[in-house]
């Protein structure tokens, strides 16, 4: 292989995605069926991205099955266990850490489908082993975790509840309660079974209809060195329940730092696109949660789309454009009926922790004015996960805005940032 | 050739551990009942929160490498781990 300016091995190919989930399999089985050469990146073991974690083997339905079966077959090259640490739009390249050694990856097209990690909102006990996100314990469950004869409390909001719950009851867990935030009304007026709350979800999940609550969420959790009970806030009552593991999010947050990084302009939460999933940065698309959040048949429309309109194949994206209509009606429903009440953004007390690689609490930070002046004073969001837990959780509980991506996008092994200042753009570290 | 075991064997703090294969190291640690996978800056006992690689309260020391994302890396034969 060729060596580049950054003194690794160069690779190139036509389209590149980053992210094998939904968004970027669809994007790289079509734009694999133009002829193009594709190479999609990943930073897990095996496609499937979040969702649809360890289903290679085992499909959970038909969508999947589907999906998966068209990406084996087609020609993209796949990268596993790839980081990508740096990056520069104008010269079209990624520096890529790779689970072996670093390279370079150079594109014609690039198609970010980096997806959405959960929204975490700080609560007194919220560090304590064996509290979890909702999607994360599922996360876990599925790559070998054993939660049979456990006591799990499922909490926090969104559609995502009771499909992690009906899962964990299928793999021995004891549900104790379901608690989300939204209330009845909000739940019924955009109508539950819209809301991916099928009949066959509820009869998986076999609650007593007693054990899902509405308007209900957890105030603190306790234990010793790890997760003992929780209190749980329900309409006026307060309750404790014993538990094992509290699995508790309040929806998801786009990764949006990699297109931050690339020049991608925002618009409120996700990356800005146009009809054809181009970014505002020429030659970078993106498709999926990262460009807004809404689920998968919202990111296989959208990778599609992308995978078309990166291959040049415009008739053929704008084909889909009705079928992707559909998917933004079902995502602004969802955005309604999970808002998030004020309450589980104010339940950390002075001493909760907020910026959980860093030990920085609710009461330091809070005399910061800014996401900046709160860096510089406490170190919050200058540990190993680069504020993408406690980012999102300080633009909700103090209204600041997250921004300044630095290099290196993700934690780096120091090799790759040496060959990367010896390279042309030296300089760009400091 | 003979049929690849379904379990993979590893140490945990020289604890051994049988984990099906294909099972993360995160998954392997709590087999081995180890709640606390790290200490925080204060002390305080950590264990994996986000599940896909992104919160960094998972990391312990995979033979000899620390600071490895136990949720992201799938156990392998003879692995040693450490938190």
């Amino acid at each position: 292989m060729p060596r580049g300016n950054a003194g690794v091995h160069v690779k190139r190919a036509d389209i590149v995605m980053v992210g094998a989930g939904p968004a970027g399999m669809a994007a790289a089985v079509r734009a694999s069926e133009s002829g193009r050469s594709v190479t999609i990146l990943d930073d897990n073991p095996a496609e499937g991205g979040q969702i649809w974690r360890g289903a290679k083997r085992s499909p959970p339905n038909g969508q999947a099955a589907k999906w998966f079966r068209k990406f084996q077959g087609c020609r993209a090259e796949r990268i596993a266990g790839a980081n990508i640490v740096a990056g520069d739009a104008g010269s079209r390249t990624l520096l890529v850490e790779g689970s072996g050694d670093s390279f370079e990856i150079q594109f014609e097209s690039l198609i970010l489908a980096t997806g959405a990690r959960e929204l975490f909102l700080p609560f007194p006990g919220w560090t304590l082993p064996n509290v979890t996100g909702v999607g994360g314990l599922q996360a876990l469950v599925k790559s070998g975790l054993p939660v049979e004869g456990k006591r799990v409390v499922v909490a926090g909001s969104g559609p995502l509840l009771l499909a992690v719950a009906a899962y964990l009851r299928q793999h021995g867990a004891l549900v104790e309660a379901i608690a989300e935030q939204a209330d009845w009304n909000r739940l019924l007026r955009f109508g539950v079974r819209l809301l991916g709350y099928p009949s066959k979800l509820w009869q998986a999940a076999a609650l007593a209809p007693s054990a899902y609550l509405a308007g209900a969420w957890v105030t603190a959790a306790e234990g010793k060195t790890k997760l003992e009970r929780i209190q749980l806030r329900h309409g006026s009552k307060e309750r404790t329940i014993d538990c094992d593991y509290l699995a508790v999010a309040y929806g998801f947050w786009p990764n949006v730092e990699l297109p931050s990084y690339l020049g991608c302009q925002l618009r409120e939460k996700a990356v800005k696109v146009d009809e054809l999933q181009r970014t505002t940065v020429p030659h970078i698309y993106c498709a999926g949660e990262v460009a807004g959040l809404g689920g998968v048949d919202r990111a296989l429309v959208e990778g599609q789309i992308a995978g078309y309109a990166a291959a040049g194949q415009d008739n053929q994206a704008k084909a889909l454009f009705v079928a992707r209509e559909k998917t933004h009606a079902f995502a602004h429903a969802m955005q309604e009926t999970f808002t998030l009440r004020p309450e589980v953004q104010a339940l950390a007390e002075p001493h909760t922790i907020v910026c959980r690689c860093e030990d920085v609490t609710f009461e330091r930070l809070r005399s910061a004015d800014s996401w900046r002046a709160g860096k510089l004073h406490t170190r919050c969001g200058m540990g190993p996960c680069q504020g993408r837990i406690c980012g999102p959780a300080a633009q909700h509980l103090f209204g600041w805005r997250v921004e300044s991506i630095r290099l290196p996008v993700f934690p780096a092994r120091i090799g790759s940032l040496i060959s990367k200042t010896t390279s042309s753009e030296k300089g760009v570290l400091l | 050739m003979p049929a690849m075991p379904d379990t993979v064997e590893i140490t945990v703090n020289g604890k051994l551990v049988v984990a099906p294969r294909g099972a993360s190291v995160a998954a392997a640690v709590a087999i081995a009942g180890e709640t606390c996978f790290r200490r925080s800056v204060s002390g305080e006992p950590r264990a994996p929160l986000c599940g896909m690689g992104v919160c960094f309260e998972c990391r312990v020391t995979i033979d000899g490498a620390a600071q490895s994302r136990s949720c992201q890396i799938e156990c392998r034969e003879g692995m040693r781990v450490c938190t």
